[in-house]
């Protein structure tokens, strides 16, 4: 792999509460190479937006980063001022939201959001910058860009919606983009739509996407990598085809059953008895270990971790070995 | 890869297809038809006020959420309808459970013979999809659940109420001192686990279920379809299931029908539309949804997106983004025809 555009090294995330520190995120590592989708999965909790938003310098308190370091391009950004984060922040990582209207100023038209985005961020004038706004809402797909561009958010679908604020996100020609479940409250036939402009823009424009999702079939058809939370760890982490196939950890396994095939129909779908611990309930060792199968005394007492190999899972048994055994 | 997941995951029983409840042990009435819907539609008047609309010279606008819809659904089978926002599915849905009454046509439910002998109408109790609306928060769980045995006087005293609480409890999964506790200590599964029992509190004979595991984890989700499964095979339930997920609704259904802009596309027994898909919106529904069995990379996303109820295409309300459209298409509104045991609107199928 080339030397990544984000590396995510042993972050840890606290929330300071009224009985004492919980902890969030728990040693999550991991990188992400130019051009490429790494797609994020886990139940809700799981951690998969905290992990997002620190990359982005959006953690607000009581959160905060408690260890680790996330570089970009090589440059250790956990640590900057507010205002070099802010100006990272939409130059060098875009961010795109579930709710398209958290993005967006409902007062201002989409075309004044964009041109003014862009003034921001790059050296250019109003009139380049609205010759520019009216290029991306061809370039996401906005049909009659020519006459949208003077409508405001309200006189947009929900589909639309987001394809602007796409648009929004690339405004600066960022390098990274942080989409967090950006198709998660739009139509089968529209988050189709979407997913194949975001693949679309990794293509051609080489960005980098870190695409948060808990629909495991967007992750199969859009990531080239994808890593799973649980508790607030990447559990497993690895290429597309092989984490979803050929899972390693017990978890993984099991919630990969646990999805309804469209092609037959079964008696029962596949459970994983109980629930997601809290954070405040953590069990020692592996966090897994009370809802798994294959748990063993060293599950109860020891954290596994996560080797470094390209496809890799925190699992003390991991399921590769029974397969070749 | 399922083959390969099973023989590590030490999973019980998958993969021997269920066929409906007819399977299930024997329930009196099993596969009767329960309701009967006759050329339901439902139409709101979502003109502007009258003196704006006089003034500005609006012409009345009339929002045709469901139109002309007739099926039925047998007795202890899941009918499902699918489709995507703003078809019509949650319209229809309230007129089941009488939330909401039809401009035109009718919805009949039959009376049926129950296990403990008594005749009359079925009990219709709906389930909603976001578990943490529908529940009051400043009740206690057990309180929530014993509503409707009290107001329905189900129970005779307070003793045997709480026995039913538990018994009920135990059933969805949870245990009996969870009646103590309030809403806000269990997570989305769980609420959702104490709606359901909860309708069953009525002693539900029909369940209308809108979304009801949209708003949940996917691994929650499985544990909540599954529960769903034994119960209705355990009590002889019937559902009117509602989503707009095709592999959920694959797993769940008996009959099912598509929705697109108020009016049924296609409509008949899951197994033949999920393997047989006649209708091109059908065809390109269960082609557009990603599918991580069979992942396809390069998917091509259907174009375009659903029009407004208010001023549906002329013709056949699909032809916009059809590629089989013809002239026809867009004169002519294509009648649901039966064909073998399925119905469909295409003048070209
Ligand atoms: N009370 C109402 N007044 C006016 N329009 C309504 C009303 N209720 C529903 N509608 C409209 O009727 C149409 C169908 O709505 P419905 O809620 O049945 O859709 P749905 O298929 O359940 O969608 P979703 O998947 O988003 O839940 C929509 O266009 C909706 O805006
Ligand atoms: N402001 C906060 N205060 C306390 N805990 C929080 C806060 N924000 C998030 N958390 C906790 O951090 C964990 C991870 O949250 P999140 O990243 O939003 O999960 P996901 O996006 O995977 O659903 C959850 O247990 C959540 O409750
Ligand atoms: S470490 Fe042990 S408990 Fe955790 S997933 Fe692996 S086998 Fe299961
Ligand atoms: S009637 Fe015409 S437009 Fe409608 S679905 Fe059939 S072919 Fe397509
Ligand atoms: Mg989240
Ligand atoms: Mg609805």
């Amino acid at each position: 792999m080339s030397a990544p555009l984000l590396s995510v090294r042993d972050l840890r995330i606290v929330f300071d509460g009224r009985h004492g520190p919980l902890t969030a995120l728990d040693g999550v590592s991991f990188d992400i190479a130019p051009g490429e989708i790494l797609g994020v999965v886990g139940e809700s909790g799981a951690g998969k937006s905290l992990t997002g938003t620190a990359v982005i310098g959006l953690l607000d308190p009581p959160g905060r980063i408690a260890g680790g370091e996330i570089h970009l391009s090589g440059q250790r950004i956990d640590n900057l001022p507010p205002e070099p984060m802010r100006r990272l922040r939409g130059r060098r990582i875009g961010a795109i939201f579930q709710d398209p209207l958290t993005s967006l100023h409902p007062l201002l038209t989409v075309g004044d959001q964009l041109a003014e985005t862009i003034t921001t961020h790059l050296p250019v004038g109003r009139t380049e910058a609205r010759r520019r706004a009216l290029d991306l809402l061809k370039e996401v797909g906005i049909p009659a860009a020519e006459t949208r561009i003077d409508h405001y958010p309200h006189q947009f679908s929900g589909g639309m919606r987001q394809r602007v604020v796409i648009a929004l996100a690339l405004c600066a020609e960022p390098s990274l983009i942080i989409a967090d479940e950006p198709t998660t409250a739009l139509d089968v036939s529209i988050q189709a739509q979407i997913t194949t402009l975001l693949k679309r823009l990794c293509r051609e424009h080489g960005t980098s996407i870190m695409l948060v999702t808990h629909d495991m079939g967007v992750i199969a058809e859009t990531a080239d990598r994808v890593a799973v939370m649980y508790a607030g760890r990447i559990i497993e982490i690895g290429p597309v085809e092989e984490v979803t196939r050929r899972p390693h950890h017990p978890y993984t396994a099991g919630l990969m059953a646990s999805i309804p095939s469209v092609h037959a129909r079964h008696a029962t779908l596949n459970q994983i008895d109980g629930a997601m611990p809290r954070l405040n309930a953590i069990p020692p060792g592996c966090a897994f270990n009370p809802r798994c199968g294959r748990a063993d005394d060293i599950c109860r007492e020891r954290k596994p971790g996560l080797p470094p190999s390209a496809h890799a899972a925190a699992c003390h048994f991991p399921l590769k070995e029974l397969v070749h055994a | 890869m399922r083959e390969q997941m099973e023989a590590v995951m030490p999973s019980p029983h998958r993969d021997e297809p269920r066929s409906g409840a007819k399977d299930g042990p024997a329930q009196a009435g099993t596969g009767d038809i329960i309701l009967d819907v006759a050329a339901a539609s439902c139409r709101f008047d979502v003109s502007a006020s009258g003196l704006s609309r006089l003034i500005a010279r609006q012409p009345r606008r009339i929002l045709r959420a469901v139109e002309d819809v007739s099926f039925t659904v047998r007795r202890g089978t899941t009918f499902s309808i699918v489709g995507e926002s703003g078809c019509g599915k949650s319209t229809l849905a309230r007129m089941v459970v009488g939330l909401q009454r039809p401009t035109e046509g009718m919805l009949n439910f039959r009376d049926i013979r129950r296990a403990d002998g008594s005749f009359g109408p079925p009990r219709v109790q709906m389930i909603f999809q976001d578990p943490y609306a529908s529940l009051n928060p400043r009740w206690r769980v057990g309180d929530i659940i014993a509503e409707p045995i009290r107001e329905l006087k189900l129970r005779p005293d307070e003793n045997s109420t709480k026995a039913r609480v538990g018994d009920l409890l135990e059933v969805v999964g949870l245990s009996r001192s969870d009646a103590s506790r309030y809403p806000h200590a269990f997570s989305g599964g769980q609420r959702q686990r104490i709606s359901i029992a909860r309708a069953l509190a009525t002693e539900a004979d029909f369940l209308v279920c809108d979304e009801p595991t949209s708003a949940l984890d996917v691994s929650v989700q499985a544990q909540i379809l599954n529960l769903m499964v034994k119960l209705q095979q355990e009590f002889g339930l019937t559902y009117l299931f509602i989503s707009h997920n095709l592999s959920v609704v694959r797993h769940m259904s008996d009959d099912l029908a598509i929705m697109y802009l108020g009016r049924f596309v296609e409509a008949g027994p899951a197994e033949q539309v999920f393997t047989r898909p006649r209708h091109p919106y059908t065809r390109l529904l269960l082609d557009t949804i990603p599918d991580v069995e069979r992942p396809n990379r390069e998917r091509r996303p259907m174009s375009g997106e659903v029009p407004s109820p208010i001023a549906p295409p002329p013709g056949c309300s699909f032809n916009p983004r059809c590629s089989l459209a013809a002239d026809i298409c867009r004169a002519e509104r294509p009648e649901l025809r039966q064909m073998g045991e399925v119905r469909i609107a295409c003048h070209f199928a």
